[in-house]
């Protein structure tokens, strides 16, 4: 089957303009400019299916309808701020199919009358961020984005825009903040940002895969797009596997694919031939799954994986083996929150430092079941309590882990220490 | 009125107005909702996660619109997470629980997560005793800690973010309300957060640290103890503290506060002022103080003050008895008829100034403020009417400030006008040079000094100002005296009056003339009928002089020399100063902090004050003093009580004649609520039981022919090739004799500061900082050089009460 968001691994000059124009590019945004209502657009996304690939699996299409028509003007962000553990496909796509990703962007653009656009990459991208700007400039100059495009009077414009290494800037309203110049923390919603956005206008922040499908639907149609996937989850999806896996990386598949097809067949199996013991498959914002056969012939699909009793989020699927205690884990994944906290928020700002305590005592051989109490009374009490969602995301390994895995947390644990 | 929304809180069926938030909601219901991070006053954040409830929506028929019902009632759905009541506005039939398990479960998690990180010092800590934490660690905090005391963060415990404000960094619980109060309401974005997570702390981004002249104010809203003034940090625990109501005497916004005391070892046993609070008055000071305000009150406790009255035998001031001393001063008095002046400060009551002006009155004297301001008897004319509310005025308000730099001079008022512009108000700023109200205003208009009343004369023309102007529904102008003396103030005063009665925009309720007046009651003087005098060194010479609460002497050599060539010289006061030196008779005052009074604002609101200490050594009140020297020259006056002093005052002055002094001390509810048990509402700011005060009427507003002399005045003199125009400007922080005694303030006042444009600066060869000497009207002094390229060239200014005698615009050499 042909690649839909990682063509480059087809056509491998697809970063070249020419390349991707020879290739249909550009061709199902100049035909909507000229030929569709931006409604029309929205439309046929909503039919499409496609569902939000930065983690909550919004659908795309119902969010642009959100937009306040009665307030103007109107903006596009795309969140390249990819920062969530175990996450890596933003990245291989915006440097290696970036046209797709930009006219993915016009056409959201187009669809929710922006005529502006920004692109928020994590400050680590800034050698990407000079890049997407010489791409920029190429469709500039091809008179693909600019003023007056295809002799209609749609003008749009695309900017990048570097973060300053915040975790927190991938949630996004944190973003729109941070995009204003400033403190990057989340603000409180509702308002959501198609109403109440960028400079307080209606504004559709949408993730760099998401918007890399738009031109292939468009082009191809939705029944096309829908015929992939799963009828919960439409399309394909890029795996970003990691753990303790042979052949870690980007895997585009269809949604509804296993564990097991993605492991097994695609990762090259668990290093040594251990079994998997746990899969994080959202990242270090994951509830972990404990994995036993029936887990690995899931579908990777939305509401499948939710039958495990955890979340698809992006897809970030963190393999993890018997030589891996889970107290371990969740030490880290603790330790990344608290760093990563905006300390904007009480339950975030202390529960994750709290629990950071907890867990290094917890870890570094004090084992006292009062302390695995405590650590889950407090990561409980941080639930439901926070501002966004990265307080949330703080506790999920950490209930799931110390529930699903209780003796990794009763001593002695003599497991060796692996890198994850 | 607002549309009602009905709601249920807690079982109690509630009506507020649309718009309302579920914590503000519940306060109006007496409801507990408790808050950190939330403040009546500012915008919603949902930081704290300390109001959270829960909270119920009617469920409504997609088709309809109609509520579902479920056994008759509508169906009430809740989300499946507590929400927070600071950010969820109100809705029709909307369901809260805030005594729920899972709330107060909620609750109780914010107050522990909260106290992981606090240091629970409280026995130290000055917010002991006030503090919302506390007050709510008692109500919702569990009796023990889970947390490691071993794990606990240690930070700067007294990190000082300028000299004014320290935070203890181990006490703060990142709640922002002072960094969201610098930013929304001071406009002062000058502290703000640094790093992120467990590290966040606030911290300060100007030089010098915290700078802004709102900074104490966060004192009062911090909820907890981490902001502390360096004036009360380590002073007093709160409830050692006695208070009284009074009204702030530095400036003419006339701010409702409250003065604490307490009796005090190190002051041998005396009553002393610890602090100086915010008392709300929605319609003047809201709960919002300045730090001038707020920190030179130590005036009063000065060693300087005078506690007995002298004569002068030989040459030499000595001791007198009162009988001695009144008798003196009523026998020369008496005698000088013609030659008798009263020059009078506008820091006294208007019962002093009625009871000086009758006593000139009935012995053919004059009666004069010690005042650079001219035109003020025009705001008695057209000032502002009856009913006229800053905190309320939006679209259809123009708002004009010509001449003043409102937040120096008048910082309330800066702070009432920005908040009136966000209400959609217009505001025009006429000013020579740039001012911080400058980025407020919908209009700047510049102009060069000495062009005042051309200005105010171009505000009617044909342009977007001149549509603005006229096209307004109401219109109130403040005028000040920016590089103006007393004949220029005059000149614009009588400007601004002529063109306000031509548009209608007097008589009526938010609109009319402002004079933004050096002193507390310059108002009430010009309602008294004083007059300001633009020659006094020369109107002084020869005559009896009754000084009172002014000090000539001390602020210029010129005035210095025309007391010591008058006749006879009475000084009333309770400092001593360079004038009381020259006196032939010493009257001792007390100071308005020991005594009960009214002050009328230049808003003219009239508002009482009230005795906050006990009385020191033999003072008298002013109004008491001048009543038995009238009694000594044959005419009675009210000398005992403040209350049958002024309700005389209002028979006989028609502004005052609808007020009585009780009706002054007149309270009605107040929004927001603040000062009651639920500290952690709306601050330690104090609730208002002691009187709101009332307007005065005008001349126009009773109906009366109002009467505008044009004032000519020559334009402002043009220097030599070799000079420059210095012109007089106002600093919130001077050396005046009320604020050089708080030392807290020494950085701020600082050193007589003059500021030039860097071409100036560069012809006279002098660097930023640098020290010069000023030479003008054959007087000078030394100063420190600011170079500020928004002062236009050719112009040097000078402030007023730093030590350079400048009345008026006047050609200066600077060397």
């Amino acid at each position: 089957m042909a690649f839909v968001v990682l063509r480059h691994r087809d056509i491998l000059d697809i970063k070249k303009l020419e390349v991707y124009r020879q290739n249909g590019g550009f061709e199902a945004f100049q035909n909507a400019v000229k030929n569709l209502k931006p409604d029309g657009v929205t439309q046929v996304v909503k039919d499409s299916g496609l569902r939000g690939r930065g983690g909550a699996g919004f659908p795309t299409g119902m969010k642009w309808s959100f937009i306040d028509s009665k307030n103007w003007p109107h903006y596009v962000v795309a969140n390249a701020d990819e920062s969530e553990p175990g996450t890596f496909k933003d990245r291989e796509i915006m440097e290696s199919n970036p046209f797709q990703f930009l006219e993915g962007v016009a056409l959201a653009c187009y669809a929710v009358g922006a005529n502006s656009a920004y692109i928020y990459l994590r400050g680590e991208f800034w050698q990407l961020a000079g890049f997407l700007d010489e791409k920029i400039n190429e469709l500039n100059d091809a008179g693909l984005l600019g003023a007056k495009l295809f002799n209609t009077n749609y003008s749009l414009n695309i900017y990048t825009h570097l973060g300053a290494g915040a975790y927190i800037c991938g949630e996004e309203t944190a973003l729109l903040e941070s995009l204003e110049g400033k403190r990057g923390q989340p603000r409180v919603r509702p308002p959501f940002p198609p109403a109440v956005g960028l400079y307080n206008k209606p504004t559709i922040v949408n993730n760099v895969e998401t918007l890399t499908n738009v031109p292939l639907i468009i082009q191809n149609g939705a029944a096309w797009y829908k015929s992939l996937g799963t009828p919960d989850s439409a399309g394909v999806k890029v795996f970003s596997l990691s753990g303790r896996v042979r052949k870690p990386g980007n895997y585009e598949l269809p949604f509804g694919a296993t564990f097991r097809q993605l492991i097994y067949e695609h990762g090259g199996g668990v290093l040594d031939g251990r079994p998997v013991k746990a899969i994080m498959p959202a990242g270090a914002s994951s509830s972990l799954i404990l994995v036993d056969e029936k887990a690995l012939d899931t579908p990777m699909d939305y509401a499948s994986v939710r039958t495990l009793g955890s979340d698809l989020g992006s897809a970030s699927i963190i393999v993890i083996d018997d030589t891996v205690s889970i107290d371990w884990v969740i030490q880290k994944t603790i330790h990344f929150f608290k760093h990563e906290s905006c300390g904007k928020c009480t339950p975030c700002r202390e529960g994750t430092y709290w629990m950071m305590n907890i867990a290094e005592r917890a870890h570094n051989g004090r084992k006292d079941p009062a302390d695995v109490e405590l650590l889950h009374a407090v990561a409980r009490q941080m639930q439901g309590m926070c501002l966004c969602a990265l307080g949330e995301f703080a506790t999920m390994s950490v209930v799931t882990g110390i529930d699903r895995f209780p003796s990794d947390f009763k001593n002695p644990v003599n497991l060796q220490e692996k890198i994850v | 009125m607002d549309k009602q929304v009905t709601l249920t809180i807690d079982g109690k069926l509630i009506s507020v107005p649309e718009g309302t938030f579920v914590a503000d909601a519940a306060r109006m219901a007496d409801i507990d909702i408790p808050v950190f991070c939330h403040h009546p006053k500012l915008e919603p954040v949902g930081m704290c996660r300390m109001c959270l409830v829960e909270i119920g929506r009617p469920i409504r028929d997609r088709a309809t619109g109609q509520f579902v019902l479920e056994n008759g009632q509508p169906k009430i759905q809740f989300l499946p997470k507590l929400e927070t009541a600071c950010t969820n506005r109100v809705e029709d039939g909307m369901v809260v629980h805030t005594q729920s398990e899972s709330a107060k479960a909620g609750q109780k998690s914010t107050i522990e997560f909260l106290l992981t990180s606090h240091p629970l010092d409280c026995p130290v800590c000055d917010k002991g005793g006030e503090c919302p934490l506390q007050n709510l660690t008692m109500a919702h905090g569990a009796g023990k800690s889970r947390f490691l005391y071993d794990e606990k963060l240690h930070l700067e415990k007294r990190k000082p973010l300028g000299e004014l404000i320290y935070l203890d960094q181990e006490r703060c619980i990142q709640c922002g309300r002072c960094v969201r109060f610098q930013d929304e309401i001071a406009g002062d974005p000058v502290i703000g957060f640094d790093e992120r997570g467990r590290s966040m702390q606030i911290m300060t981004s100007s030089e010098p640290g915290f700078d802004s002249v709102f900074s104490g104010n966060t004192t009062d809203i911090c909820p907890v103890g981490a902001l502390t003034t360096a004036d009360f940090r380590f002073g007093a625990r709160p409830w050692e503290l006695e208070e009284f109501p009074s009204i702030c005497s530095q400036c003419p916004v006339g701010c409702n506060i409250t003065i604490n005391t307490r009796r005090e070892a190190a002051a041998d046993g005396s009553m002393v002022i610890k602090r100086i609070m915010p008392r709300q008055n929605e319609t003047v000071n809201e709960i919002w103080i300045c730090d001038k305000g707020r920190f030179a009150y130590h005036y009063t406790e000065s060693k300087g003050r005078l506690t007995r009255p002298a004569i002068r035998k030989d040459g030499k001031l000595s001791r007198a008895s009162w009988d001695s001393a009144i008798k003196l001063a009523a026998e020369n008095f008496a005698e000088a008829g013609k030659n008798f002046v009263v020059l009078a400060s506008g820091r006294l009551a208007n019962e002093d100034l009625f009871n000086l002006k009758s006593l000139a009155d009935h012995l053919k004297g004059d009666a004069v403020l010690y005042s650079e301001i001219g035109g003020g008897e025009l705001t008695s004319a057209i000032g502002i009417s009856p009913d006229t509310n800053l905190g309320e005025v939006g679209p259809g308000t123009t708002l004009v400030v010509i001449a003043s730099d409102l937040y120096q001079e008048a910082p309330i008022w800066y702070l009432r006008l920005k908040q009136a512009v966000r209400r959609g108000a217009t505001l025009i700023v006429a000013n020579p040079r740039q001012t911080r109200l400058d980025d407020h205003a919908s209009y700047v208009i510049r102009y060069a000094y000495g062009d005042e009343v051309k200005t105010v004369h171009s505000l009617d023309k044909k342009n977007k100002i001149g549509e603005a102007f006229t096209r307004s529904e109401n219109v109130i102008i403040f005028y000040g005296s920016e590089g103006l003396g007393v004949e220029g103030s005059a000149a614009l005063a009588s400007a601004c009056a002529k063109l306000l009665n031509e548009y209608g925009f007097a008589g009526k309720p938010n609109n009319g003339l402002v004079g933004v007046w050096q002193r507390a009651n310059d108002q009430g003087a010009w309602e008294m009928g004083y007059r300001v005098e633009a020659d006094l060194p020369r109107f002084l010479r020869g005559k009896v002089v009754y000084l009172v609460g002014v000090d000539p002497a001390g602020d210029d050599p010129r005035l210095a020399k025309a007391l010591e060539n008058a006749k006879f010289l009475a000084v009333q006061d309770i400092l001593e100063s360079a004038t009381s030196e020259l006196a032939d008779v010493i009257l001792p005052a007390q100071a308005h902090t020991e005594r009960e009074g009214t002050f009328t604002s230049g808003e003219r609101r009239v508002q009482r004050y009230y005795p906050a200490l006990p009385v020191l050594g033999e003072t008298r009140p002013d109004f008491a003093i001048t009543a038995q020297i009238a009694r000594q020259a044959g005419f009675i006056q009210e000398g005992t009580s403040v209350s049958a002093a002024f309700d005389i005052l209002s028979e006989t002055i028609p502004s005052y004649a609808e007020l009585s002094y009780s009706k002054l001390a007149e309270v009605q509810p107040q929004w927001p609520v603040v000062g009651r048990g639920d500290l952690y509402y709306g601050g330690t700011t104090y609730e208002n039981k002691h009187g709101l005060g009332a307007h005065l009427t005008t001349t126009a507003s009773r109906g009366e022919n109002v009467h505008i002399l044009r004032v000519h005045r020559e334009s402002a003199p043009r220097p030599q090739e070799n000079e420059l125009l210095a012109v007089p400007v106002t600093r919130l922080y001077d050396r005046g004799t009320t604020v050089l005694p708080a030392k807290v303030l020494k950085n701020r006042i600082g050193k007589a500061t003059i500021s030039m444009h860097p071409d100036i600066a560069e012809r006279l060869n002098v660097k930023n900082g640098g020290l010069v000497k000023i030479s003008f009207d054959g007087h000078s002094g030394e100063a420190l050089v600011q170079i500020d390229k928004t002062i236009p060239a050719g112009v040097v200014t000078v402030p007023r009460s730093m030590g350079l005698a400048i009345h008026e615009p006047v050609p200066a050499k600077v060397k």
